[in-house]
């Protein structure tokens, strides 16, 4: 109650609306916000009942337990035995890995003209300052190649369990995918208002200067990813796909590996056959240097981003 | 000019490979038309670009390393050909089409509209896998395309969704990813003691450390390991669970894919191991030959004795697959020169006789309504006389009649078990033995689809039907008694590859 101004007038003041907040008489979420309290899930007794009676069917019929005793006791010694071999593979292991040369030495087998070569002269050969991404994206580039192929055949995989191809059944799984969250959550909304742009930016940052700082295609195309995956979560499937639907996704992918595949042919041909290679390395620390390195970075960023979205998509929906 | 071609020869290997992963990679932005088009481009390109290999390296008589990269041996990734995986990887593409044209039909029947395009991204990238394995000089690039590898061929038996293949699929996965943990396990031990990836240098360092005597027992952990590993991926006989509904029930020219080549495609990274990681002799000093020769006989009674007991013909073709990995094992543990000719002749034998068998006993069972029971199948020879025919010179190749390519296998598996004192009396022995079982399952098989029905009820199928179908079973027999009659000149071939194989 304030002595100057009357009541309506008060009423639209901030210290009003500050002062009813603190006494807890009025929760700003209410009417605003979709709220739905969680239901705990309660397993019906019929479908517990027919589980049972399924369990107990094939324990009857496939193992015929009932006149084969022989089968549960079979179960028995089956079971103590994984558990003995188990135990039994974990002392081998370790008893081999006791013989093993012991880490940090320098004498060490591993410590030979290979790694020699990385630390010394890597700098000078990729033209890339972190030498590991020099190590996996030119002395080994092949190798990397195909650890990018594993992701694209992995999304390939998934899509063939759960993409989902019949017309009802997706637009069923389109209605029903806010089934278990509340719809235009306020907080999540904001707080991916302001962490979205931070995490692409700091995701590209971390792709393009994977060859300058600890970093790369892989771990910043994980960064973009998630942010991705935080923005559908925050905003819906409706919004993602106004700049990134099915279609995209098959253009930015396949774009990427077969530039990546491109490069990386040139690359091997043109240093198998002794031929000059017209990539510059560049001067070391720029952005723009350490020859093939840049552009493969940016291509296993744009493919790492692009199955990490695909993944989320296809388990929670079926579909892009 | 003559120099300059020569030269360019040896880039076909890289671009083999490189070729099947821009398939897989385009393929999946398309349709299934333009991906079934694609595939058929790059595998006709491939079976080309391998002759065209296989020439060279023949007319030079020895391998050549291929760099990948401006950078040589220990420090970048390289490719090595010979004349073994130059004409391994030929025979895996023409196979690969092969299994590929003859189930089309199938496919087309029990893939889901929208995913019949994946199918052919998943067949590219395992062929690219594939070669891989056969051309690689490096162990860390052999482990990345085992990846490959496994992912895709679980994809290929779970594209037929029902119960049973997904079920197959997540134990063929299990089982598969074991293999791979410790296939990886074993290449992070043998780099810690070589402190080297690429094969040869390994080599070097392994003869170092054994002629010192340091080190024993990690090593002869490390070679049990990759062993057991690359065992399990290729169902030996204990480690042979996951096997039977994975071929059992996939589609078929999944079913024919991964029991002639995926599972071949190890067995050759082994004996890629055997002679250019390990060594001969120092693997053969490790007694763990001795153990795989146990399982390898062990195998070829088991997995047929649990064929006789199968009531579904695709189940007992899966399980003689177990029988026939057992033989290759056995000639590797024969630990002898001769040994290892007549595993790799057999690898090969086993290749197209087993993809032959799938092929056609989906003709069979076709006519049957769809069933696989033995009893449905009587005198289906008759309904459809192309798979008949095809089948029963399958079934006559895997027995060992002579003509067929199994005749050739087992002829040199006893040639080599006679030179070799140790081992020459089990080998024959059992040799003999799973001779016999094959022949009551396989005999009883051609006996069961030619003994004559009254007018039954399914419908006779003539060889016009399906045109390819039919094409893709005669280029199948020709290729059997082609392997049965002209062996001598692929046997000289194996023989000078692996001299030069180390």
């Amino acid at each position: 109650m304030s002595r100057i101004k009357s009541e309506d007038e008060y009423k639209k003041t901030k210290a009003f609306h500050f002062f009813r907040w603190l006494s807890g008489e009025k929760d700003p979420y209410i009417g605003n916000l979709e709220m739905k309290p969680q239901e705990e899930y309660i397993t019906e007794e019929a479908s517990i009942r027919e589980r049972m009676r399924e369990s107990q069917m094939v324990m009857d019929k496939v193992y015929n337990t009932k006149y084969n005793k022989w089968q549960i006791l079979f179960r028995r010694f089956y079971r103590i035995m994984a558990v003995m071999f188990c135990i039994m593979l974990a002392g081998l292991l370790l008893f081999t890995v006791s013989y093993l040369p012991p880490t940090g030495n320098a004498s060490n087998p591993d410590n030979n003209e290979v790694a020699e070569r990385y630390i010394e002269k890597g700098l000078q050969e990729t033209g890339a300052v972190n030498i590991v991404t020099g190590m996996i994206l030119t002395y080994r580039a092949f190798d990397t190649f195909g650890e990018t192929n594993v992701l694209f055949i992995a999304t390939c995989c998934v899509m063939i369990m759960l993409m989902i191809e019949d017309a009802e059944l997706k637009k069923e799984e389109v209605l029903g995918d806010r089934r278990f969250e509340p719809k235009n959550d306020a907080i999540l909304q904001a707080a991916a208002m302001i962490l979205v742009p931070v995490i692409f930016i700091f995701g590209i940052y971390i792709i393009l200067n994977g060859h300058l700082s600890p970093g790369g295609g892989f771990s910043g195309g994980a960064t973009i990813g998630a942010g991705m995956i935080l923005y559908t979560s925050a905003f819906g499937f409706k919004k993602t796909q106004r700049f990134f639907n099915e279609n995209i996704y098959k253009v930015t992918k396949v774009s990427a590996l077969c530039t990546y595949g491109l490069v990386g042919i040139y690359y091997y041909v043109t240093g198998a056959n002794g031929m000059e290679n017209h990539i510059p390395l560049g001067i070391p620390g720029h952005i723009v240097s350490a020859g093939i390195i840049f552009p493969i970075n940016i291509c296993v960023g744009i493919e790492v981003a692009c199955t990490m979205y695909a993944f989320y998509a296809l388990f929670r929906r079926g579909g892009l | 000019m003559q120099g300059q071609i020569e030269s360019f020869v040896q880039n076909f290997p890289c671009f083999s490979i490189m070729l099947c992963m821009f398939a897989g990679i385009i393929s999946s932005a398309f349709k299934e038309k333009i991906a079934r088009l694609l595939n058929i481009i790059v595998l006709v390109l491939n079976i080309g670009l391998s002759a065209a290999v296989l020439l060279y390296t023949v007319g030079t008589g020895e391998s050549y390393v291929y760099v990948m990269g401006r950078f040589p041996a220990p420090w970048g990734n390289e490719l090595r050909v010979g004349m073994l995986e130059t004409g391994l990887a030929l025979f895996f593409c023409v196979i690969m089409l092969f299994c590929l044209l003859g189930g089309r039909h199938k496919l087309v029947q029990e893939v889901e509209e929208g995913k019949q395009g994946l199918y052919y991204v998943l067949a590219d990238l395992m062929l690219s896998s594939l070669l891989a394995l056969i051309y690689t000089n490096d162990l860390f690039t052999a482990y990345v395309f085992v990846e490959i590898n496994t992912i895709s061929a679980c994809g290929l038996i779970m594209i037929r969704q029902n119960g049973r293949t997904i079920e197959a699929a997540v134990r063929y996965m299990i089982m598969s990813l074991l293999g791979s943990g410790l296939f990886l396990v074993g290449i992070c031990m043998l780099y810690d003691l070589t402190g080297h990836l690429l094969m040869s240098n390994i080599k070097i360092e392994i003869a170092r450390i054994v002629a010192e005597g340091a080190y024993h027992p990690p090593l002869l952990v490390t070679i049990a390991i990759i062993s057991v590993g690359l065992a399990i991926k290729s169902a030996l006989f204990p480690f042979h669970a996951w096997l039977p509904d994975a071929y059992g029930y996939s589609t078929v020219s999944s079913a024919a894919i991964l029991s002639s080549l995926v599972s071949k495609g190890y067995i050759f990274l082994l004996f890629k191991i055997i002679y250019r990681v390990i060594g001969f002799e120092v693997f053969h000093d490790s007694k763990i030959v001795d153990i795989l020769f146990l399982f390898g006989l062990m195998g070829m009674v088991f997995g047929s004795l649990s064929a006789i007991k199968e009531n579904d013909i695709r189940r007992m073709i899966a399980f003689s697959s177990v029988a026939q990995v057992g033989y290759i094992y056995m000639g590797i543990g024969m630990g002898t020169q001769a040994g290892m000719v007549a595993s790799v002749f057999h690898v090969i034998s086993h290749v197209a006789t087993k993809s032959l068998l799938f092929i056609s006993a989906i003709g069979l069972t076709d006519v049957s309504g769809g069933s696989r029971k033995f009893i449905e199948l009587t005198g289906s020879g008759y309904r459809n006389k192309c798979a008949g025919v095809a089948f029963s010179v399958g079934s006559l190749s895997m027995v060992g009649v002579p003509m067929f390519s199994g005749f050739i296998s087992k002829l040199l598996f006893s040639q080599a078990a006679v030179q070799n004192d140790g081992k020459m009396l089990p080998t024959l022995i059992v040799l003999g033995i799973s001779t016999i079982l094959n022949a009551i399952y396989f005999m009883k098989t051609v006996i069961r689809i030619y003994t004559p029905v009254e007018e039954g009820e399914y419908p006779t199928v003539q060889w016009q039907d399906n045109k390819i179908y039919t094409a893709v079973l005669i280029c199948f027999v020709v290729l059997n008694i082609l392997l049965g009659v002209c062996s001598q000149p692929i046997v000289d071939l194996i023989e000078s590859g692996l001299n030069i194989f180390a």
